[in-house]
């Protein structure tokens, strides 16, 4: 008899179980050495709670009622239920705090490739250590743990989430157009944003401006003549990686364009690529206004590792035939960091 | 022969295969054999693999290729219908210019039978083969309508009664004309875009970055 599971989940079976046992566990080794301690919390949430972030994307997907009525939510990811503890459970304790988590989390995605709706997820919070120390002790401990698991050429993006909507602000884009140009960049349709931003009325430098910034990635010579409104961004990304230690430091490449459409992001934003995957390994970043949310105001950054895309990349490392490895030109990817 | 700047571009058979081979020619590319062997499909040695313009966002999207083209209909029909619905994650790097079409919503000439049975059906019926962008577009403009998806020659529901308007796309508009149909709303203009893989686009940036100066420094349209 074949009985159906719901689209976008799926059983692991012990062979699997046991590879990806070993991921976590070596992941779980990193954090705790780093002085991160393991927390659960339920998967199932007061939705009127969670509704205190603006998760924009990662809303939330799955609702059920209790037996109150009251309306509870899968939640989407662990962020927002950890800034919720700490409000709760931690009130009075001095910052900073570190937390690691391994939990499974459910979106509405529409289930392809490596993106189901119940995924589990490998991370860390790091709260009450402001930019630029926290951010660069994020990237460290993401380094290390990926160092450990075996991954070997992956990089780490880094941009800013405030870049892009402080060049619009001092570029006078009318203020009613930039949600929707923000909402624009994060699908990184660069067409789209050009043929917008003529409509809102720019032209001339501060078109080629808006258009040529996010697109810039690369070294650290992509944060070279940038102007001026983009300099409070540039400053924090340049402090970033001076306080990286050489090995993780080579592994950045900075992405003027990254931005995330989970709305609690207000600094530093990363993601993690590798050559043998298609799509981001995880990714983080700083989100300082959204532990206040929860009544505790408390800069904060963290990331999330999606456990099973790291698995992939690990494997497709291993038979060098991940997605851009078994192809023409995929010598180059390997060996050479983006220039 | 070797690929541009080590890159796998995903090129479309059909429409827009001619363009786009004259395209990566005129970037230095050997295009003979592409031109010539209309059955094969990978192309090693100059990174090309082709497919239908439908399946360009489907193996950008899974790192299969760096690069793509396909047109904005396409891609317009694969979008996300609502923030976080999960559209494809390719980049759209270019309006590359050619393969100018229309998407258009069309009835037969004469009073339009379509505005006939909102008014007293309360309710059109649309045949199309891009249904996402059809029900997006009339939702949009108000109006209640049943999607019927057909697969190819659309201009065939209309005249045999099954729907009063199609939405599909024109280049010249002479297939409706010789079918009696007459546009009635222009949706959208689209023309071939240049997409990118999210992470191809990072790992391999200089060589996007100069594949895409070199073609911001071809004369203006594209080729031909």
């Amino acid at each position: 008899m074949i009985h159906p599971i719901p689209s976008g989940t799926r059983d692991v079976l012990p062979e699997e179980t046991r590879e990806v046992r070993a991921i976590t566990d070596t992941l779980r080794g990193v954090f705790e050495r780093h002085g991160y301690g393991e927390i659960y919390t339920p998967a199932l949430e007061y939705e009127s709670v969670l509704a205190r972030a603006d998760m924009a994307e990662a809303r939330p997907a799955y609702r059920v009622f209790d037996e109150s009525g009251a309306v509870l939510v899968l939640r989407s990811d662990m962020t927002v239920p950890i800034a919720r503890v700490v409000a709760t459970r931690y009130g009075g304790t001095e910052p900073p705090m570190r937390f690691c988590y391994f939990a499974h989390c459910y979106r509405g995605v529409r289930p392809q490739r490596g993106q189901p709706r119940e995924l589990l997820q490998a991370g860390i919070e790091l709260i009450g250590s402001p930019a630029p120390d926290g951010t660069a002790e994020a990237l460290t401990v993401l380094c290390h743990a990926l160092d450990a698991t075996g991954l070997k050429d992956y990089r780490i993006g880094l941009g800013d989430a405030s870049l892009f909507p402080a060049l619009m602000a001092s570029l006078r884009v009318p203020e009613a157009a930039r949600a929707g140009l923000l909402e624009t960049l994060v699908l990184r349709d660069f067409v789209g944003l050009q043929e917008a931003l003529v409509e809102s009325g720019l032209s001339g430098e501060a078109l080629e401006l808006l258009v040529e910034v996010p697109q810039r990635r690369g070294g650290p010579e992509v944060l070279a003549d940038l102007p001026a409104p983009a300099h409070d961004a540039v400053m924090g990304l340049r402090r970033v990686h001076e306080l990286l230690e050489a090995a993780v430091a080579e592994r950045v490449i900075f992405d003027l364009g990254l931005v995330r459409n989970i709305g609690y992001y207000t600094g530093a934003v990363f993601d993690v690529y590798d050559p043998a995957l298609g799509a981001p390994i995880g990714g983080g970043g700083r989100y300082d206004e959204l532990l206040a949310r929860f009544g505790r105001s408390l800069p904060a950054v963290g990331f999330a590792l999606g456990v099973d895309r790291l698995h992939m990349a690990l494997a497709g490392e291993e038979r060098g035939t991940g997605a851009l490895l078994a192809r023409p030109g995929a010598g180059e990817a390997r060996s050479t960091p983006a220039a | 022969m070797s690929p541009i700047n080590g890159l796998t571009i995903a090129v479309p058979r059909g429409a827009l295969f001619a363009d786009t081979v004259d395209l990566l020619a005129s970037l230095g590319l050997e295009t003979e054999e592409l031109r010539s062997n209309d059955r094969k499909l990978l192309f090693e040695e100059i990174g090309v693999i082709t497919m239908r313009p439908t399946d360009v966002p489907t193996y950008v999207e899974a790192g299969a290729a760096d690069l793509g083209v396909t047109g904005k209909d396409v891609l317009l029909e694969q979008a996300a219908q609502r923030p976080g619905e999960g559209g494809r994650e390719v980049y759209e790097l270019l309006d590359l210019g050619y393969g100018r079409c229309t998407m258009v919503l069309a009835s037969k000439a004469g009073p339009d039978p379509a505005l006939e049975a909102l008014r007293r059906l309360g309710v059109m019926r649309v045949a199309t083969k891009y249904p996402r962008i059809a029900a997006r577009h009339l939702e949009e403009t108000g109006r209640q309508a049943e999607i019927v998806e057909v697969k190819g020659s659309v201009e065939l529901a209309p005249l045999t009664g099954m729907v009063e308007a199609i939405v599909d796309l024109t280049a010249t508009g002479t297939t409706l004309r010789e079918n009696n149909l007459v546009v009635r709303e222009e949706i959208v203009l689209c023309t071939a875009r240049l997409i990118a893989n999210p992470v191809s686009h990072k790992l391999k940036a200089a060589g996007i970055d100069d594949l895409m100066a070199q073609l911001r420094g071809l004369p203006a349209g594209g080729p031909g």
